[in-house]
């Protein structure tokens, strides 16, 4: 077995509510919405107004500043609402799907005969191009740039993230057409980072022409933010792009079959789902009729997640899916008083410091709500961030940097290897409560607007 | 509890913007967090948050001072006895401590907290914790004989210019404690030092019986009268003259297994700040040319506030050095400038204090150079990853 990159630092949150590792029949759900607010910095343009007709593929809106980057239906169907929220701004446009459904036909094509620029121009048309990212930033790739490299993240170590070998088992077909179609995108190396703690799936492992990276290791080793970072940390003028593994397969199913089959597996989990199970949806499904019966509390008492706790988008019970999530997660809302809280022993409370009796149960698992478990403060204590980064970089610092708007030290301190989903376990981490996974938004949007893309 | 959140809820209006007590905003806000944690949930980000926060941190420090607390207000009785050739019953000489303890903490807080409550309100801020701890710091590391209009007057100096000015908890550069007592110590040079201000009632001139000085360990080495000096076992257990929190090693070595065990103070300073003392008195060891540097190396652990200011000053987060290799650094020149001002500054005969500020002044520019280090280091390593692609 080649090297493993192991990671030490990070911290796996245990919480209630793991998907059991079951498929559900889901019947189609009633509506399916793409969300602009998925996807960061674009400002979309609509294709489409309430009332026109779709087919899976068709697009809804597009990217105002580069109009082939294109955003298209998963479903065929109708455009019943484009929901808009303050300042008009677009957040959702809803598509009510057909009983019978049609695809647009972009035609099937072995990658291998396709050249860059006809590969590129197919995922652009058939609305998959925004699946694939770049790093630095986090933002959808530009295609007119080329990537020193590729990298894609097999597994998934967010709390109750769903078992990708699981998610991928019967798409070994799908899987190997969307990598050749990728590795057609860069002249380096295709990466597939694999978790070292257990056997990986065939579907992975079978797959020709990538170059194999093994890491083990807590949350978050399995983002591939931090899998670059040991692997070719990313310096000022450097270029990587990222997909994840179930779009991999959506791509790969466009070069099979000339549609955009946005079918993926996600797992439905958290401490108030009854049934934590797997289920079969498209890309932006309404997730009600995945909920529904399925909860342990009334709706009102609970947050619903699309994606993990940690990074995930809050929706409502009949929200959708986002574009880029794999799971849902459903807790409890902490919006309750706590008498004496601080106090209190906390035989129910998770903290990476050790000063809760809860430490004292070995493998205990926690149903955690959305308090913020006490006020905002100024940086007090140190070290902790530390901790949970696995990336040899100063995270207070960075932060402390970017509050300062001071650019260079904003390079020179890291800001190109790290996006939200990386410093996210910070955040959790944080005893004075600092909105950090925001305010490395607002640093990565200033380097984007001072320095370009 | 339903009651009391209920008749929270009925007043808290007044408090509010408008209401008829609005200047009190801050400072109910301070009583109802301290009641209740609030109910106020995530908005953007992490949708969880881990359990701790500022107010559990701080209490577990204060929790931390207990033992050196208790002990040192058993101590304050237990020296005066000794003193005046009184019986050393239990109960009878922890009843004086407290009546001479327990004045100097309330005054500390109700000074501290009551400046603190007001800069709160009128930045509009939240209460912060930081004064929970520096509150009861504050007279664990003063002399027991120390006036009461003295202690308020360095709590005001420390929380207002040493604080408030900077901008708050966390934003201060000096550990605040620290700096009250070198506030005295400049300000009222005789409340502070010699042989006569660490047990009670000593200045006064109650009787001291023959065979008792009074002074510290400290003083005696300084003196070059080695053999004054108490026993080791003593001097760990802390059956001594000195401030009132700092004698005893073994309740502050309770604490600093508490901190540590807790995750919430760094043994990475502790355990540096002892190897730094250690250092500096194997070298006087080595090069002894008076009584003071041939004194054993260890004997410095356990004499005067170097435990003390190890566990529980120099590891004030806010004011060490905040990156993990810095705080090697920090910790271990704490130490090492601690026994050389003890045994070189005729002036000083407790060098902990002056090295903590020293450093204290140091930490940013320690962390500089680490991250400074860890930027050139980021820079080759993809240098080399460009190089080899």
């Amino acid at each position: 077995m080649p090297k493993v990159h192991k990671i030490r630092k990070g911290l796996n949150i245990p919480l209630k509510g793991e998907a059991e590792k079951v498929f559900s029949r889901v019947d189609q759900a009633e509506a399916y919405a793409v969300k602009p607010i998925d996807f960061q910095g674009l400002t979309p343009k609509l294709s489409v107004k309430e009332g026109d007709k779709v087919k899976a593929g068709s697009p809804l809106f597009s990217n105002k500043f580069r109009p082939n980057v294109v955003f298209t239906s998963p479903v065929s169907g109708e455009v019943f609402m484009v929901r808009r929220g303050e300042r008009r701004k677009i957040l959702e446009v809803i598509v009510h799907p057909d009983t019978v459904q049609e695809f647009e036909d972009f035609g099937a094509e072995q990658p291998s005969q396709l050249s860059r620029e006809q590969i590129i121009e197919k995922m652009q048309r058939a609305g998959v191009w925004p699946m694939v990212k770049q790093r630095p930033y986090g933002i959808i790739a530009n295609p007119e740039e080329k990537p020193k490299s590729i990298h894609i993240s097999a597994f998934d170590s967010a709390p109750l993230s769903p078992d990708l070998d699981f998610a991928v088992k019967d798409e070994a077909e799908a899987f190997q057409a969307g990598i050749e179609a990728i590795q057609k995108l860069t002249d380096g190396k295709v990466n597939i980072n694999l978790n070292a703690e257990y056997p990986p799936s065939n579907v992975f492992t079978k797959v020709k022409g990538v170059e194999f990276n093994y890491f083990s290791g807590p949350h978050p080793a399995g983002n591939v933010g931090i899998q670059i970072h040991h692997i070719e940390p990313i310096f000022k003028g450097d270029l990587i792009w990222t997909v994840a593994p179930l779009d991999v397969i959506i791509i790969g199913r466009l070069f099979l079959k000339g549609i955009y089959d946005a079918t993926k597996i996600i797992a439905l989990t958290g401490s108030e789902v009854q049934r934590p199970r797997y289920f079969t949806v498209k890309t932006g499904a309404s997730i009600s009729n995945i909920v529904s019966n399925n909860l342990t509390q009334p709706a009102d008492k609970l947050r619903f997640i699309s994606g993990d706790v940690l990074t995930g988008t809050s929706i409502a019970d009949n929200g959708f899916l986002g574009f880029y999530d794999n799971m849902v997660t459903v807790i409890p809302e902490g919006n309750h008083y706590e008498f004496l809280g601080w106090a209190s022993p906390g035989i129910n409370k998770f903290s990476l410091t050790r000063t809760f009796l809860s430490k004292l149960i070995p493998d205990k698992k926690f149903a955690l709500h959305t308090n913020l478990n006490g006020g905002e403060r100024a940086y007090v204590v140190t070290g902790q961030y530390d901790k949970v980064l696995p990336m040899n970089i100063y995270p207070v610092h960075l932060i402390k940097a970017i509050l300062a708007k001071d650019i260079d030290k904003m390079e020179s301190l890291g800001i190109y290897e790290v996006v939200e989903e990386d410093m996210a376990l910070c955040e959790y981490v944080c005893t004075s409560k600092t909105e950090v996974q925001s305010i490395l938004r607002e640093g990565i949007d200033l380097m984007i607007k001072e320095l370009g893309e | 509890m339903k009651s009391l959140r209920n008749f929270i809820d009925k007043i808290k209006p007044n408090f509010e913007k408008g209401g008829k007590l609005e200047i009190f905003h801050s400072t109910f806000e301070g009583f109802e967090t301290f009641l209740f944690v609030p109910n106020k949930v995530t908005q953007k980000g992490s949708h969880i948050r881990d359990a701790i926060d500022l107010k559990r941190t701080m209490i577990i420090v204060v929790l931390a001072l207990v033992p050196a607390l208790l002990f040192g207000i058993w101590n304050v009785g237990y020296q005066h006895a000794l003193a005046t050739g009184a019986p050393t019953d239990f109960w009878p000489i922890v009843l004086f401590g407290l009546g001479k303890v327990l004045p100097i903490v309330v005054v500390s807080y109700l000074v501290g907290l009551g400046i603190e409550f007001g800069f709160a309100q009128v930045r509009k801020h939240e209460i912060n914790e930081g004064f929970l701890v520096t509150g009861m710091l504050i007279p664990l590391i003063v002399p027991v004989d120390i006036p009461l209009w003295m202690v308020a007057l360095a709590t005001a100096f420390t929380v207002i210019i040493g604080k408030e000015v900077f901008g708050g908890t966390g934003m201060n550069i000096f550990n605040p404690a620290l700096l009250a007592r070198a506030f005295l110590f400049f300000a009222y040079p005789s409340h502070m030092s010699g042989d006569y201000v660490w047990v009670a009632n000593l200045a006064k001139g109650e009787g001291i019986i023959d065979g008792f000085s009074g002074a510290t360990p400290l003083a005696n080495a300084a003196a070059y009268e080695i053999d004054k000096i108490p026993s080791s076992m003593d001097m760990f257990l802390g059956f001594i003259p000195g401030s009132i929190g700092e004698t005893s090693t073994l309740a502050i070595l309770i604490g600093a297994f508490i901190l540590v065990l807790t995750g919430i103070g760094s043994w990475k300073i502790i355990v540096s700040t002892v190897l730094g003392g250690l250092t500096m008195g194997f070298i006087f060891n080595a090069f002894a040319v008076n009584p003071f540097m041939e004194m054993p190396a260890w004997h410095h652990l356990i004499m005067g506030g170097f435990a003390f200011g190890a566990v529980f000053m120099a590891t004030d987060p806010v004011t060490a050095s905040q990156t993990e290799k810095g705080k090697w650094i920090y910790g271990f020149f704490i130490g090492l400038l601690a026994v050389l001002v003890r045994v070189f500054n005729p002036a000083y005969p407790e060098g902990m204090m002056l090295s903590i500020l020293l450093l204290n002044a140091f930490a940013p520019l320690i962390d500089h150079y680490v991250i400074q280090a860890n930027i050139k280091k980021r820079k080759k390593r993809a240098a080399a990853a460009a190089k080899n692609s």
